[in-house]
């Protein structure tokens, strides 16, 4: 399908494209779980003229199997094509154990596509639903994510989050010299592409809650500072540059205030700054390294990183009181908390007999779970839909992506074919 | 270890170019002095001679995982760096970095916490803080890449700049 979309362009557009497509992700799925549904995606029909630039049903498939929850039948085992549920011969995917179909067709618009699509149980032989996606000319990738979306809580509960977007660092040498790129990708890898070029480390990006600004540091200065940057305007702030360390920040929920770390008063502490009054309001007192903050969904207390106990453990400080209390004690290195969205759960880095992995720790409980078995696993970021997360590893000497699923049942690689990756954050949800 | 020998081989260094040779430092990690370009550039100055065969010191101090103690060769090291900078009043940068082991942000701090031992040890050798400045850049520029402990070694360092 590349293919023929790229015979009807020109060839610096060809150019353009060849590079988008090498810059990409690919995903390497490692592990899934015992009994994923079996659900099968028959190739939806096309009412233009020429050839679809995307293979959407094979996107919405391909999402599928990626959450690890569903087994998509390949188009190979199919018995027949059906592109309406009215085509549906129900016995022949009982045969092949399927439990669900999905049927599309998709026309073109004035200037795009709609994709009506339906969602049918196979053992109860009736129709779930039937919905419908519009989208842009460049949007064909964004319908399949959407539809897969509908697909997957349809038949999960679950809200699919096949539509969100991630950012992350890429370092490649350019020139005999290291280059360091934001880099922002469809959460499948694909269509990824460069926010800002640097020729000094940039690092900790963070999406604001909406979705459309994200918070970085970046060493342009020769120091560490940390800048705004609204994803579609390109509108670009530098918000600190003190004296010291100006790293880590990390939007409220409600995206009024960033919490962050400066050091310009000895050592790292936690601050947090207003966006719209530029107060900034210092929120630990120890000489240990406080770093790493993280917001409760309520917004109402941050976890952090801190060696006031002598090793990294994670913290939790109640933004009313200042009250800080330690929340990990298994090990002798927790560090980079995140919180899932329900507020349940805490994700981590965890030392285990000394390598670097990824750690879940029920709140409550204090139970902790190690999600992952490779040694040099950092920058966990979870999805908004609370059911993976993201983040960074190396394959070889290589920095690639990685994602698992919080009960550590799936998991999947995203290693890049050009430089290293690293520092994923996964977006809100985009509406 | 690696790191000692390292040292070792820096202070070996000032100690053969006190003696009269030239400089044979090969590990050109970062900021080497450049007499050489300066003499290009002002081809018509007289070079002091006796300033020409100052040594140059070792510029990279080493640390322990997770550690930001100074180790005793250090020490040594920080003091002929204390006696030369106490004689010019120049800016000196110190640079602080991490090894790849441990969380980015964590080591940013960790980075700066090495760098400012190495402050706080100037200071107390007579040197005014003032011409100090530290940054620290985490695990974010390895000296080298790599994963064995002989690399994360050469790693967890402070550069004085």
């Amino acid at each position: 399908m590349i293919k023929s979309l790229l015979k009807t362009v020109v060839a610096i557009v060809i150019t353009s494209a060849c590079l988008q497509a090498r810059a990409q992700l690919v995903v390497d799925i490692t592990s899934g779980i015992d009994d994923p549904t079996p659900i099968a995606v028959s190739p939806f029909s096309w009412s233009g003229s020429g050839v679809l630039p995307e293979d959407v049903s094979g996107i919405i498939s391909a999402d599928l199997r990626r959450s690890g929850l569903f087994a998509p039948v390949p188009k190979a085992d199919m018995l027949s094509f059906p592109k309406s549920p009215k085509d549906v011969v129900f016995r022949d995917w009982r045969i092949l154990g399927t439990e669900y179909i999905v049927t599309g067709r998709i026309e073109p618009q004035a200037s795009g596509y709609l994709l009506t699509f339906d969602l049918m149980n196979v053992f109860g032989q009736h129709k779930m639903f039937t919905r419908q996606v519009r989208g842009g000319q460049t949007q064909l990738r964004d319908i399949a994510h959407r539809a897969a979306d509908e697909i997957f809580e349809a038949v999960t509960g679950i809200r699919g989050a096949f539509s969100t977007e991630m950012v992350y660092v890429r370092e490649e040498t350019r020139g005999g010299k290291p280059s360091y790129v934001l880099m922002r990708a469809d959460i499948d890898g694909a269509r990824a592409r460069a926010i800002r070029r640097f020729e000094a480390p940039v690092m900790s990006p963070m999406w604001a809650p909406n979705g459309q600004e994200l918070a970085y540091v970046s060493f342009e200065t020769g120091r560490p500072a940390i800048f705004r940057e609204n994803l579609r305007t390109r509108e670009r702030q530098q918000l600190t540059n003190f004296k010291g360390l100006n790293s880590s920040p990390t939007w409220s929920p409600d995206g009024t205030k960033l919490a962050m770390v400066l050091s310009k008063d000895g050592n790292p502490e936690i601050y947090v700054l207003d966006l719209a009054s530029d107060q900034l309001t210092r929120m630990t007192r120890h000489f240990s390294i406080d770093t790493e903050p993280n917001w409760m969904p309520d917004g109402k207390s941050l976890v952090f990183t801190s060696d006031r106990g002598g090793k990294p453990q994670i913290y939790q400080l109640t933004l009313a009181t200042g009250q800080v209390d330690r929340l990990t004690f298994d090990g002798d290195y927790n560090a980079r908390p995140r919180i899932s969205p329900d507020g349940k759960t805490l994700v981590m880095v965890h030392r285990n007999r000394g390598t670097f992995t990824i750690a879940t720790m029920d709140i409550d409980s204090g139970r902790m779970r190690v999600l992952t078995e490779t040694t040099l696993d950092e920058s966990p970021s979870i999805a908004p839909n609370g059911a993976m997360l993201m983040y960074a590893t190396k394959l070889g000497d290589k920095g690639i992506l990685a994602a698992v699923s919080l009960d550590a049942g799936v998991k999947y690689n995203l290693p890049s074919q050009r430089g290293d990756v690293r520092e994923p954050a996964w977006s809100p949800y985009v509406d | 270890m690696l790191k000692s020998v390292k040292t070792g081989l820096g202070l070996a260094c000032v100690l053969a170019v006190m003696a009269g040779c030239s400089n044979t430092d090969t590990t050109g990690t970062s900021g080497e002095q450049v007499t050489g370009n300066e003499l290009v550039e002002e081809p018509t100055v007289v070079v002091d001679v006796e300033e020409e065969q100052v040594a140059i010191l070792e510029n990279v101090v080493y640390f322990d995982f997770d550690q930001s103690l100074l180790k005793p060769e250090t020490r040594e090291l920080l003091i002929l760096h204390a006696d030369r900078m106490r004689g010019s009043m120049g800016a000196v940068r110190l640079e602080g970095h991490a090894d790849e082991l441990g969380t980015r942000e964590y080591n940013l701090a960790l980075g700066e916490r090495r760098a400012n031992a190495v402050r706080d040890f100037l200071v107390l050798q007579g040197v005014d803080g003032a011409n100090l400045e530290v940054i620290s850049y985490g695990e974010e520029r390895p000296a080298e890449i790599g994963s064995s402990e002989a690399v994360r070694a050469m790693n967890r360092r402070v550069v004085i700049n």
